[in-house]
């Protein structure tokens, strides 16, 4: 409330003359314009629109004048009042605008520290890389077959035309358990799976059996008496060593790029007849032996790498295991995954597949 | 098997300008893979010439020695035709001997150059070589000195040492028993090219008496043919002709003896492994049959031996005096004094051959020829050329007996349909080509089939013949077409679960491992297990790696602590480690029985094979030692410890959707007062928390290191298979948190199973947010704290509804737990 009027005249009053509320408005106005922050911005809306304020004590004053006078006075102060919070609004953006900014100069963090509080995990390359494998082959329409890593020997050895004189068994030289008239082995390959996929199955089969397998062999760079195999069995009518072909191309296309294929030599397995070696194209050279001028270091300068095994499925393999040979025809193949991977990625020494050491595994990350 | 090409091309007329190279890649192709070819001659350039001494000058040096300066013939090789002057330090010629010189300008293996240069007072141009220098061997006694007429002075002297004969060395696999003789590798090699053969063993042999030594045999079964031919008057000084050591050498084989070394030459040459005995010390009949339970027989090799009744013997009146198609006796051994040859070229069964060598663990190139079938035809061929071979080099002269006993066994034919071989190759083979390539490689035309040759005891199946026609035609022929699309259904639930798991690990910071699943008592110790525990009851080994890990593992824990503790040792500050993997508890339900292969077993029969197996479930395990979160600007690291490993369980549980029960335990190798039992529904999965300090120890890991293990398909099999999709409420949430103390001893799951129980079906979660200790609450008491969420699914809750429903739970966690709220 503004005090008595002691300058009482009906027809002027002091505060509100139009030089005084202009002088009112502009000192609110130069006081926003000079305000550098938004505190000092609140001092002066309170200074230049709060109650006590030049503006809203002269506008108090407007009773007094008769009414013909407050039509004229009461415009002139609404209008300066308006400017004052029109500049006030725009300012306050303004600072805002400029503090916002501010602050997120001020919170900058130096992002280049290290973030790594929770070690990294890894998955097995042995893992992923039969995952792959076997994703390879679920997108043609097989199956994952699996079995256990201690076998009969029936179904590790006689299912697969390797009778009990058969020189093969003497090749595979194989771990049996105690005592060995219990004829228990740890599987030497994964092929008793697949006699386990035939003699619960009826054709067509097409299946995968990745694994765990065992030999007595010393423990060397380039040998583990544990290591790991992928076995292929497909069984159809009308099957033919020209699908097995195929389908080793279309593997060895997948997994180490388009235009690597496969090359078939002759070579002898119990359970398949005919029976082949599978070479790859060296991925590395592409066949040519030679890289850059030097010899090859993947292939040796062959230009093809040894893969696996493969054969059409012998006839007594299917009697053995129920599968009308007269019918049905199929083909088999196995190579190790170990030994694929250590040339898919330059692996030079087997041992670091088994060694556990994290940082042969967390190189490999998620890959594949 | 090593075949030298000149060997090879005795026996085959190969077409012109064919390289080994050439060669070892055709027959490949067919199936002789080639390992390696040797080429001995390829570390020496020329010239290297034939030079005949002329005159020799031995003279005294000061430093002891004495050298010779010779002049040396060497034709027209210098290019002047003038007598070459060299400075020679071995004495072991004479004037007049054919020796090997190389030239100036000359290279010997070391890339070792040779130049004419002064030494000893003389301008030496050239020099004359030793066997080792020409890297033919270690024969450094003296320099070479070539035969009579083994060439011409100045001619090249790479053909007169052989070094420009080339072996190649082959991988016969052991359906091709046949290519383990230079006769079945020609054979091969006219098959690849088409080309014109002579067979070693086509001769012509004496007819067989009665005059030759007795034989009888007795298993016509073991030993179907059996020819003695005898040798006298036979020089024991004899040494083998140079051609014939060379070729031995050349294919692997140690010369010892002229004797012996025929017996080789003409196994190597026919394929027919043949056995020599000392005529003089054979007393009496021949005979063949199997060994009686107790009889002994001490082999060549000095081995005294127990036989089997399975065993071929062969015998005189003395006994025992060979282990037949095997190995030789001791007393009828040939020595340096034998001037009597006795020489035993048998057919023997190749299983028994088999069975007997794998039985005294006896290996030899005979052995493995006759174990994996020789030509049963080739007997008196193979002796006549020993006779022959003995007789040229060795004089004496042989017996007009000849002793041929028994008949060789008649392969039966196989009837193959004319479009198998299209049919299973996938390659378009007419009924035409077929049949000429099987009379190709050997096989004859009968009524009912094609007959196969006496050297391919492996073609005995239709298949057999398959492979035999396509790999004439070319394996490199198959064309490359996919089948059909199969039908799969994708991986199963359990292939698709495992591998949620392995990434559910390695995302919680957990390196994968693979260890070798073998175990052993000092690993068992170290985990402290008890004598009766589960995990020592292991399936063993009949014949282990190594007698330390004797068993196949229960536990997957020795080898991930193992790992650890070599990370540590390596520098790592934590390590956490997980694998997956199959472990073994026996059963005793007998053996595995063996069925025949004639047809499917029953199921029934099966069913008693499957259940001969040990239980092999997959485990997971998981080992957390030293920092499990590092030190960083972010303030301090953390230890692994028991509630790392616990939390990995449950978080399986949650990924799985199962609800898992973990409870206090006390089972090694853990902490007894930190170790959780795992289970679901009541069934144990396995255990997990601390290791027992002991154990850590034992294993060299930090104290506090942590461990799982689990039975993963047990948890796999729990896990859900159909998520119900779920139900919730959009109504505002109620809060109510409350602080309950209660002995120490009474679990966190005992309050908050009451608390739950207590709060009814408004209660939407709990979770105890704070534990503390101390004066506060009392000794010998904690402090619970749960943050209780109420909801309901249909309206706004009350605060009247929220306050009855935690008081209900407060009240019925006091009554089941004692617990007391604090104000």
């Amino acid at each position: 409330m503004s005090g008595p009027n002691t300058d009482y005249d009906p027809v002027e009053v002091t505060p509100l003359k139009p030089e005084e509320v202009e002088a009112s408005r502009d000192a609110a106005l130069a006081a926003i314009a000079a305000a550098t922050d938004l505190a000092e911005l609140k001092q002066v809306r309170i200074d230049h629109t709060g109650d006590r304020s030049p503006l809203a004590l002269a506008n108090r004053e407007i009773g007094a004048l008769p009414p013909q006078a407050r039509k004229e006075a009461g415009q002139r102060i609404g209008q300066a009042r308006g400017a004052v919070n029109q500049a006030l609004g725009r300012r306050q953006a303004v600072l805002e605008a400029e503090h916002e900014e501010r602050m997120l100069v001020e919170e900058t963090v130096d992002v280049t520290l290290p973030t790594d509080r929770i070690p990294t995990g890894a998955r097995h390359p042995l893992t992923t890389g039969a995952e792959l494998i076997a994703d390879i082959f679920v997108a043609m329409g097989w199956e994952v077959a699996e079995g256990p890593v201690i076998e009969a020997e029936w179904l590790n050895f006689d299912a697969l035309n390797l009778g009990p004189d058969h020189p093969a068994r003497t090749m595979q030289d194989t771990f049996w358990t105690e005592p060995p008239e219990n004829h228990l082995v740890l599987r030497t390959h994964t092929s008793p799976v697949q006699a386990r996929t035939m003699l619960s199955r009826t054709p067509p089969i097409y299946v995968v059996c990745p694994g765990r397998v065992f030999r007595t062999d010393e423990y060397d760079a380039t040998h583990s008496p544990v290591f790991h195999q992928v076995e292929g069995l497909a069984i159809d009518e009308g099957i033919t060593m020209a699908n097995l072909k195929g389908t080793l191309d279309h593997f060895a296309a997948a997994m180490f790029g388009e235009g690597i294929s496969t090359r078939f030599r002759p070579s002898y397995f119990p359970f398949t007849e005919p029976s082949a070696e599978v070479d790859l194209v060296c991925f590395v050279c592409r066949g040519a032996g030679v890289l850059d001028g030097a010899t090859c270091r993947t292939c040796r300068g062959e230009g093809w790498i040894e893969w696996g095994g493969c054969g059409v499925v012998n006839p007594r393999v299917l009697t053995a295991c129920g599968i009308d040979s007269e019918r049905y025809t199929g083909f088999a193949f196995g190579m190790g995954i170990d030994r694929t991977l250590m040339f898919r990625h330059g692996i030079e020494d087997l041992r670091e597949l088994f060694e556990g050491d994290i940082r042969f595994t967390t190189a490999f990350g998620t890959e594949l | 098997m090593k075949a030298p090409v000149s060997w090879i091309r005795e026996y085959v007329d190969l077409p012109d300008g064919v390289t080994t190279e050439d060669l070892a890649a055709r027959l490949t192709a067919l199936g002789l893979k080639l390992e390696a070819i040797e080429k001995p001659g390829d570390q020496i350039t020329g010239p290297l010439v034939v030079g005949r001494v002329l005159t020799m000058q031995p003279e005294p040096q000061k430093n002891g020695k004495t050298i010779n300066w010779c002049t040396v013939d060497v034709g027209d090789a210098n290019g002047t035709g003038e007598p070459q002057g060299i400075v020679c330090g071995a004495h072991n010629f004479a004037p007049g001997d054919h020796v090997v010189v190389i030239l100036p300008g000359g290279i010997l293996p070391g890339n070792f150059e040779i130049s004419a240069r002064k030494t000893y007072g003389h301008l030496s141009a050239g020099m004359i070589c030793s066997a080792r220098e020409l890297g033919l061997g270690e024969d450094h006694d003296g320099i070479i000195v070539l035969p009579e007429g083994a060439g011409a002075p100045g001619d090249s002297a790479f053909a007169v040492l052989g070094l420009d004969d080339e072996v190649i060395e082959f991988e016969i696999n052991p359906d091709r028993a046949y290519a383990l003789s230079l006769r079945g590798v020609a054979r091969e090699a006219a098959l690849a090219y088409d080309a014109p053969y002579r067979d070693p063993a086509d001769r012509p042999v004496p007819e067989p008496n009665a005059d030759g030594h007795p034989v009888q045999i007795d298993d016509p079964a073991g030993c179907p043919v059996f020819v003695a031919r005898t040798v006298r008057g036979f020089d024991p000084a004899a040494t083998s002709p140079d051609w014939m050591v060379r070729r031995l050498t050349q294919a692997g084989m140690r010369p010892i003896s002229l004797a012996v070394d025929v017996t080789n030459y003409v196994m190597l040459e026919i394929g027919r492994p043949i056995h020599g005995y000392d005529a003089d010390k054979i007393a009496g009949p021949i005979r063949v049959r199997r060994a009686a339970d107790g009889e002994r027989l001490t082999t060549l090799d000095g081995v005294d031996r127990p036989l089997s009744t399975e065993d071929l013997v062969v015998t005189d009146d003395s006994g025992i005096i060979g282990l037949g198609g095997v190995m030789g006796g001791e007393t009828t051994e040939m020595s340096s004094t034998t001037t009597s040859v006795l020489v035993e070229a048998a057919h023997w069964d190749a299983t028994s051959m088999f069975r007997t060598g794998k039985r005294h663990k006896l290996t030899s190139e005979a052995g493995k020829r006759n174990e994996r079938g020789v030509d049963p035809v080739v007997t008196q061929a193979a002796a006549d050329r020993v006779v022959e071979l003995l007789t040229t080099y060795g004089g004496g002269t042989a017996d007009a007996g000849v002793t041929v006993v028994g008949t060789p066994p008649v392969a039966t034919a196989i009837a193959m349909p004319d479009d198998l071989p299209a049919r299973v190759s996938g390659i378009d083979i007419s009924r035409e080509t077929a049949r000429q390539h099987l009379l190709a490689v050997g096989c004859e035309l009968a009524d009912d089939g094609y007959l196969p040759p006496p050297w391919r005891p492996d073609l005995t199946d239709p298949y057999d013949l398959v492979e035999e026609v396509v790999r004439v035609v070319g394996y490199d022929q198959v064309p490359s077409v996919l089948p059909r699309e199969a039908a799969g259904r994708g991986l199963t639930r359990e292939q698709r679960l495992r591998r949620r798991v392995g990434r559910l690990l390695a995302g919680a910071g957990c390196v994968e491992v693979i260890s070798f699943p073998f175990i052993g008592d000092a690993a068992l110790d170290a985990l402290g297990l008890p004598a009766d525990d589960v995990l020592r009851s292991t399936v063993k080994l009949a014949n282990p790696l190594s007698s330390e890990d004797p068993s196949y593992t229960t536990t997957l824990l020795p080898g991930l602590l193992k790992a650890a503790a070599r990370n540590l040792g390596r520098g790592a500050t934590g390590v956490s480690l997980f694998e997956t993997g199959t472990v073994a508890f026996p059963v005793d339900r007998g053996p595995a029985p063996i069925y025949g292969v004639d047809w499917r077993p029953s199921d029934d029969e099966l069913a008693k094979l499957f259940e001969a197996l040990p239980e092999q479930p997959l485990h997971l395990a998981v080992v957390l030692a030293g920092e499990r979160e590092r030190a960083g600007w972010w303030g301090a690291g953390r230890e692994a410890g028991w509630s790392d490993a616990i939390g990995i369980v449950r978080r399986l549980g949650t990924e799985l959707g199962v609800d898992v029960e973990v409870v206090s335990a006390s089972r090694a190798p853990w902490h007894p007062g930190r170790c959780a039992r795992v289970l679901v529904d009541g069934t144990e999965l396995g255990h997990a928390g601390e290791l027992h300090p002991k154990v850590c120890q034992e294993f060299g890991l930090p104290p506090r290191s942590a461990a799982v293990e689990l039975d993963l398909d047990l948890l796999m099999r729990r896990a859900r298979d159909v998520t119900p999709g779920p139900e919730f409420s959009t109504y505002p949430l109620a809060k109510e948190d409350v602080a309950l103390v209660v002995d120490v001893a009474v679990t966190t799951a005992a309050v908050e199973a009451a608390l739950r129980e207590g709060a009814g079906e408004l209660l939407e979660s709990i979770r105890l947010f704070d534990l503390f200790t101390g004066d506060q609450v009392g000794d010998g008491r904690k402090s619970l704290a749960f943050a209780l969420r109420f909801r309901a699914p249909d309206r706004t809750l009350t605060e009247e509804e929220t306050t009855a429903a935690r008081d209900a739970a407060v009240a019925l966690a006091a009554e089941r737990t004692g617990a007391v709220q604090r104000s």
